[in-house]
């Protein structure tokens, strides 16, 4: 309701403002000595763009401050003694508080000072928003006149607003930024607490994976990472196993072979994989592909789990097919044809021009490519926690249950508000390793990329 | 081209004398090993063609062949008599003079609570026990064979109209998961008494019935009428979780997209080419391999740890999965306004036109397929996405509809998720394929919407 109030006033200062400035500006130009700098429009924008600046910066603060202040405020009304005694004590009165403030009652008879509380919490909270709007108005209305004032035949005002726009679109840029500054600024500060627990040589050389439960209290619980990082690397190598051979090869029969038509049916249905939300493979595998690969390994007598690193490693690698396949097109297709034409055209074949000038040539891009594969398979999550068996044990056999560490991150933070336990703080030093080992492998990669685009340019 | 194996090509310096005939067998033996290698490695790459499209089509139809027969449900239609005897209520109130509102309130709520300690479980037994004379059954077996918030179904019709009252009406109900099993043959129907989950009671009950025709098959519309259940499996439906994943949808639309367009804009038009851009783009195509996981890892740090937003909240989640498309709709953004022709840029800026006014009111026009491209790509990324989401507590079972983005609440994934997680597997398997299809629909709907808003577009250039 409220936020709906803010809206329509924003909007309606924000069309007052546009129309003050448009009239002003078109009367400036009727009685004006000389030709105007910037149109009439401009003028309405920059009225329009004044008005809402103090108004938005108003509004924010509120958003930012009031809460805490309308608390602090109904605070004031309780007895001393449960302020500064128990915090559990006072969050639950806080909790009845509000409650009583939001008009629903509480549970039970109200003390007379939650009572007062809340009334005081509720009348706070109205007034403020109300004092609010006032003075986002009137700070509105400041900006209106100061700006409308300066309305002039001189005024660059066309200038001013692309100004405007363009610092919009530097914060717009920088959002970019402050996502990557946030995910290692949380990774490396939450990563930090846990390793004032646990000891960082404990956890990157531990060989024993077993958090133990937040219930208990303690740091206790072996925090091994290897067991994690080994069922990472296995799974993602099975997917490669997969992904590459497949991806490569249709690749090259897309790009060299194919009938114009058949590329034009098959590339589309191919790239349908890409698509698919990843949790459709992890239940797909969970529910079909490991029962079947389960029933194919008693055919040769193999013990074969159905949720194994196997199933999962396939299922990942059927995903990327089509990322190293559109990669691959891509960069094979680069390759010039005067490379292809002189192989050719000195009696090579097909398959032998392909193989020995054509891949060499695009072989710094494949490499690239295949590392993203690498990539994206460490990184993903859904089908590995539903189709790997969550087994973190150090072990050799693909065909037996494991764990990764994107499992792992998944069980030991699922909405979990309190980070203060080693066995949820532990997710983000998870996720740490994650990331720098992504982000190697992407630089390294994008660079490689970059490097052969440029080659062939 | 070093590497080029010449000793293939060429025939080998001859040692001695070599006759013609010898050389020409001799090359045609080659000839014929290198068009059979030739075959092969085509074949090989049509193989993993195929291989690919095999695939698909296997995975389509598995969940297909899966998730179908979860469209349709039993239900029974039973003659329902709101017998006096059974429902023992005042009449509904009315607004009486002088009463004030509050007062009627609170009087139509004591009403509605007594309306619900009603047995209702009697009032269905007896439309069963009416349907089916001759099976043997207890009042027990009519709570495993009708789905058990149905109640609550005759219960809101008397509310509606409590002039029911000692009439009979024709209702449909819906019957329990495990009847759904059984109906269905996902119950091996041999086994042993002590064996099945059903009592011979409740099975003799769906097979008379169903035999006679008051069991139908019907089509399952909780699917999109229900939030999640767990009391009620028969019950539960997708509706809350649609609700999630359209809040968070459209958080990403009205965030992700302006503000990756404008990122675009900035960075392909008005930067200028040093360190700090180079820095942004390296930083940008970065953060588009980032795993998902890391964006998951950093809302829960973030909006939950440090700025306090409630758990399981499509707000969260939303924001989430704006910083996580944000790349990938900047990239795609990119590329469409690389292909724009300087051509354009220059004849605008001949005319006089501002850097400003060159951008928005002549290159952005001829980028908007693009970009309604680069906006569908990121929202199916978006509304796909499940891992970020469990770190931040949208795996919450969460049974009422949300009416903000500030309510608890699942996404459409989340539910699929969780779904194949329920004990009773025989009844979500199929669930979670039908949930598996509605996601997929719900994605190629959006897709058909952005090939059909493109092709308008570019039709009209």
């Amino acid at each position: 309701m409220n936020s709906l109030i803010v809206v329509v006033f924003l909007l309606v200062l924000l069309s007052v403002g546009y129309q003050v400035g448009l009239t002003r500006g078109r009367a400036v130009a009727t009685t004006a000595q000389r030709t105007m700098h910037s149109r009439p429009n401009y003028h309405g924008l920059m009225v329009a763009l004044w008005c809402a600046i103090p108004a938005v910066v108003v509004l924010l603060a509120w958003a930012l401050f009031s809460n805490s202040l309308a608390l602090g405020n109904a605070q004031s009304f309780l007895p001393p003694e449960l302020v500064n005694g128990d915090p559990a004590a006072l969050r639950e009165t806080m909790r009845r508080v509000e409650q009583i403030a939001s008009g629903f009652g509480v549970v039970g008879d109200a003390q007379p000072y939650e009572v007062a509380a809340g009334e005081a919490l509720r009348s706070f909270r109205t007034t403020s928003f109300w004092a609010m709007m006032v003075a986002a108005a009137l700070l509105g209305l400041l900006g209106l006149l100061l700006m409308a004032r300066r309305i002039a035949p001189r005024l660059r005002a066309r200038n001013e607003f692309e100004g405007a726009v363009r610092l919009l679109l530097i914060a717009c840029s920088a959002v970019a930024i402050l996502t990557t500054v946030g995910i290692v600024a949380s990774l490396l500060s939450e990563a930090m607490r846990f390793f004032t627990l646990v000891s960082p040589i404990e956890f990157f050389f531990g060989t024993v994976w077993n958090p133990g439960f937040t219930t208990t209290g303690e740091a206790g619980g072996q925090y091994g990472l290897l067991p994690l990082l080994w069922g990472t690397i296995m799974v993602s190598a099975i997917a490669m196993a997969v992904a590459i051979p497949v991806g490569l090869l249709s690749a090259i029969y897309m790009a060299e072979y194919a009938d114009p038509r058949v590329r034009a049916v098959a590339k589309p249905i191919i790239e349908i994989l890409a698509g698919i939300p990843s949790v459709i493979y992890g239940v797909f595998a969970l529910i079909t592909l490991g029962p079947l690969l389960s029933d194919l390994g008693a055919l040769f007598g193999l013990q074969i789990r159905a949720t194994s690193a196997l199933t999962a490693g396939i299922a990942m690698g059927l995903m990327i097919v089509p990322f190293v396949s559109s990669l691959s097109d891509d960069i094979i297709t680069q390759v010039p044809r005067a490379m292809r034409d002189g192989s050719l055209g000195i009696g090579a074949t097909k398959s032998e021009t392909i193989r020995k000038v054509v891949l060499p040539a695009a072989l710094p891009g494949i490499v690239g490519a295949f590392m993203l594969a690498i990539s994206k398979a460490f990184g993903e999550t859904m089908i590995v926690v539903l189709a790997a068996g969550n087994a973190p044990i150090l072990r050799a056999n693909p065909f037996d249950a494991i764990s990764t560490v994107t499992v792992s991150i998944v069980n030991q933070l699922t909405g979990d508000t309190n980070f203060a336990s080693p066995q949820a703080l532990v997710a983000f030093a998870l996720g740490l390793t994650l990331f720098v080992m992504t982000l190697i492998l992407n630089v390294i990669a994008l660079y490689v990329v970059r490097k052969y685009r440029e080659q062939y340019e | 081209m070093a590497n080029v194996d010449t000793a293939s090509m060429t025939p080998r310096p001859t040692r001695g004398v070599e006759s013609n005939q010898d050389r020409l067998v001799r090359i045609q033996k080659g000839l014929r090993r290198r068009r059979a290698a030739e075959t092969r490695f085509r074949a090989y790459g049509a193989g993993a063609v195929l291989l690919a499209v095999g695939f698909v089509v296997f995975l389509f139809g598995s969940i297909l062949m899966q998730g179908i027969p979860a469209f349709w449900q039993p239900a029974a239609d039973l003659k329902v008599t709101f017998d006096p005897t059974l429902i023992k209520v005042d009449p509904k109130p009315v607004q009486q003079d002088g009463q004030s509102p509050a007062e009627f309130r609170r009087a139509t709520l004591d009403w509605e609570r007594a309306v619900t300690m009603v047995n209702w479980n009697r009032v269905i037994e007896n439309a069963v026990r009416e349907a089916a004379p001759n099976v043997e059954f207890t009042p027990k077996d009519v709570q495993a064979f009708v789905s058990p918030n149905q109640r609550f179904v005759l219960r809101d019709m008397f509310v509606r109209d409590p002039g029911l009252l000692g009439q009979t009406v024709d209702v449909e109900l819906l019957l329990s998961a495990n009847v759904d099993n059984w109906l269905k043959g996902n119950i091996e129907r041999s086994l042993a008494d002590d064996r099945q989950q059903l009592s011979p009671g409740v099975r003799s009950l769906a097979d008379t019935l169903y035999a006679d025709g008051t069991v139908r098959m019907i089509f399952s519309y909780v699917l999109f009428t229900n939030p999640d259940s767990r009391a009620a499996p028969a019950e539960a439906g997708l509706l809350g979780a649609f609700i999630g994943s359209l809040y968070m949808m459209l958080i990403v639309i009205l965030l992700a997209v302006p503000i990756g367009v404008a990122a675009a804009i900035y960075l392909e038009e008005f930067a200028p080419k040093n360190k700090i851009t180079d820095l942004i783009e390296v930083n940008i195509n970065n953060l588009a391999a980032v795993p998902s996981i890391v964006f998951g890892l950093l809302g829960a740090a973030v909006f939950i740890g440090y700025f306090r937003l409630p758990l399981s909240a499509p707000l969260v989640g939303g924001l989430v999965l704006v910083l996580m498309t944000l790349p990938t709709i900047i990239i795609a953004t990119r590329s469409a306004l690389k292909a724009v022709s300087p051509s354009i840029r220059q004849a605008a800026l001949g005319l006089g036109a501002s850097k400003t006014q060159m951008v928005f009111h002549h290159v952005l026009p001829i980028t908007y397929p693009g970009i309604m491209t680069a906006t569908i790509i990121g929202v199916a990324q978006a509304i796909g996405e499940t891992a970020p989401l469990l770190l931040i507590g949208m795996n919450a079972f969460v049974a009422t509809l949300p009416a903000t983005p500030l309510d608890q609440s699942t996404a459409l994934p989340v539910q699929i998720f969780l779904w194949q997680g329920n004990e009773n597997r025989n009844f979500f398997e199929p669930r979670t394929a039908a949930a598996i299809i509605i996601l997929l629909a719900v994605m190629l709907i959006l897709n058909a919407a952005a090939i059909y808003l493109r092709s308008r577009f570019e039709r009209r250039q």
